[in-house]
């Protein structure tokens, strides 16, 4: 065969440099590792030899016994309660989110100062994290069930906002303009577009933030003193680590149930 | 031994269909005889001249951005009952040019009048009016893929309806059998309940080509219908769309990439070069002059689909 390129294959440097790129990351990364260690004086190899002894002492004190089992009805009644304020917390977080979402999106807005508003409105809902939320209202609201709802709504409504708007930008882009040039309406376009092109992935996204929000609720109770994280912090500082292990394991558990469920929903709509 | 001397006529006349596909273009050729059967028949020079003027486009710019021209003081007529297609290299403006048609995008400057009317500057319920009567099908149908295909031909009667009865699905009667009618026409009566993602290319785009019927429009405006679609299922969207001219008399304007189909299904074509009319004329004109004119290559370096 016949040469007929002109480009010398050892003149093709593009894979050496990339490599090149791979191994010095690799060098910072470590480096950086081995830097803050030696400035917050961690050992590595400390941390990670006292694992076992640490394993050891979970086992000892947080194996719970039987009469601590007793405590499980008062213990899944305010799991109930905060697997309930989540699902209330999101949920309406949902319903405010698509509002600001199709205002914000640039598909379907009516005005652009309209639109800039309802982005800054959710971007500094969603800017502040829900754990200050929660501390930031129990000084207007004190320690009760509406100050977990209120940090719970706030911090999923603007992650919604924004999740819902790329779907919306995402998606219906095409039918969207399909649909205008048939001389349909505004709000022909919402819900004859939008919305069916946009629901299963905007109900996929109000799945996960339940989820989340179920996580988030008992750190959200630890403050505000209410559902399963006011349990949970309670008995933690009566040193009951049985008791800990029990709440700790039976949020675990639901945290997973909740999921299982929500995947088979998901599996249904998308 | 008639429908082998058939077979070989068109094999004859359309091998520029897909020549590397000969074979698989050849069975799909006979599978559509059975069905159409019909030649392509497109007006003569003279009969395009007596046609009605429906819309004429006057000096129309555009301009994305200050100084960068999409296109260039474009002037033009469209017959009513005219196949028009236009061929142009990509970002020649020919999407740009059928949007503005329908004020999709709006013109920078320029006047385009549509059945006596300037719809240049018509805005609310009058530009709705004016889209109603303007259907348009596209290169990715554009069709809610969650719904299904009745659905999405219904939404061709939107335009008809306030937001009201459009949200909640007030279809008349006669509309639905309208409908109806037309899917059938189009053969995709089977798939009427399916959701429109289970469709092939081919079908969508004949949901969209009855979205676009629904609306009972004077002008279909086509934007690449069958460039994402393979040689035998463009075929019967071309003759379907060819069909709807012929027979229902609405005017349709295509965008193309292929050269070949446009003369071959067009009763005139428009080339665009750079934003600018470069041809506009007879399939029968289109030579290699025209080709170099709109593509700025030779006509043997084009590849032929």
């Amino acid at each position: 065969m016949s040469k007929t390129s002109t480009i010398n294959a050892n003149e093709i440097t593009i894979i050496q440099k990339k490599n090149l790129y791979l191994l010095l990351t690799v060098v910072v990364i470590v480096g950086l590792i081995m830097l803050a260690g030696y400035i917050t004086e961690y050992s590595h190899v400390e941390g990670i030899m006292s694992i076992p002894a640490a394993m050891s002492w979970m086992a000892s004190n947080m194996w719970f016994s039987q009469s601590t089992l007793s405590n499980l009805g008062s213990v899944m009644r305010l799991l109930w309660e905060t697997i309930l304020i989540s699902i209330v917390s999101t949920t309406t977080a949902a319903v405010f989110a698509v509002v600001f979402a199709l205002l914000g999106s640039k598909l379907t807005y009516i005005n652009k100062p309209l639109m800039y508003a309802a982005k800054i409105v959710a971007s500094i809902s969603r800017n502040i994290p829900v754990v200050a939320w929660a501390l930031i209202l129990v000084i207007s609201f004190g320690t009760n069930s509406m100050t977990g709802f209120l940090a719970l709504f706030f911090g999923s409504f603007g992650f919604l906002v924004r999740a819902f708007l790329e779907t919306i930008d995402e998606g219906s882009e095409d039918s969207v303009e399909a649909l205008k040039a048939t001389g349909a309406t505004y709000w022909h376009t919402i819900f004859k577009a939008v919305l069916p092109d946009s629901m299963p992935q905007m109900f996929s996204w109000i799945l996960f933030m339940i989820e989340t929000n179920i996580r988030s609720a008992t750190l959200v109770g630890l403050l505000t003193g209410t559902g399963i994280g006011y349990l949970f912090d309670l008995y933690y500082k009566q040193l009951n680590y049985e008791m800990v292990s029990l709440i700790t394991l039976a949020i675990v558990l639901a945290v997973l149930v909740i999921e299982a469920i929500s995947n088979i929903i998901r599996r249904e709509i998308l | 031994m008639a429908v082998d001397s058939k077979v070989k006529e068109v094999t004859e006349t359309r091998t520029d269909f897909n020549n590397k596909e000969a074979e698989e273009v050849l069975i799909s050729f006979d599978e559509d005889l059975e069905i159409t059967g019909d030649e392509v028949e497109i007006a003569t020079k003279e009969e395009l001249k007596e046609m009605p003027v429906i819309m004429s486009i006057e000096n129309l710019n555009k301009e994305y951005s200050k100084g960068k021209s999409v296109l260039k003081d474009v002037n033009f007529e469209i017959k009513q009952g005219e196949l028009l297609s236009i061929i142009g290299p990509s970002g020649a403006g020919k999407s740009t040019l059928l949007r503005s048609i329908n004020r999709m995008i709006e013109p920078t400057s320029g006047k385009i009048t549509f059945d006596k009317q300037n719809i240049t500057n018509v805005k609310g319920r009058d530009l709705r009016n004016m889209r109603t009567n303007i259907g348009m099908i596209f290169q990715h149908y554009n069709l809610v893929d969650r719904l299904s295909v009745f659905e999405n031909v219904m939404h061709g009667t939107l335009g008809y309806k306030n937001s009201l009865q459009g949200i909640f699905s007030l279809y008349t009667e006669s509309e639905k059998e309208e409908a109806i009618d037309i899917i059938t026409e189009l053969g995709i009566e089977d798939h009427i309940y399916k959701r429109c993602d289970e469709l092939s290319g081919g079908q969508k785009q004949r949901v969209g080509i009855a979205r676009a019927l629904v609306q009972k429009p004077k002008i279909i405006l086509c934007d690449e219908p069958i460039a994402s679609l393979d040689p035998s299922s463009s075929r019967v969207i071309m003759e379907h769309l060819r069909k709807i001219c012929s027979e229902k008399g609405i005017t349709v304007i295509v965008n193309l990439h292929q050269v070949d189909v446009a003369k071959n299904y067009s009763d005139r074509i428009i080339g665009l070069n750079s934003g600018e009319i470069v041809f506009n004329g007879h399939p029968t004109e289109i030579n290699k002059e025209v080709i170099q004119a709109v593509y700025g290559t030779d006509f043997d370096d084009l590849i032929m689909e």
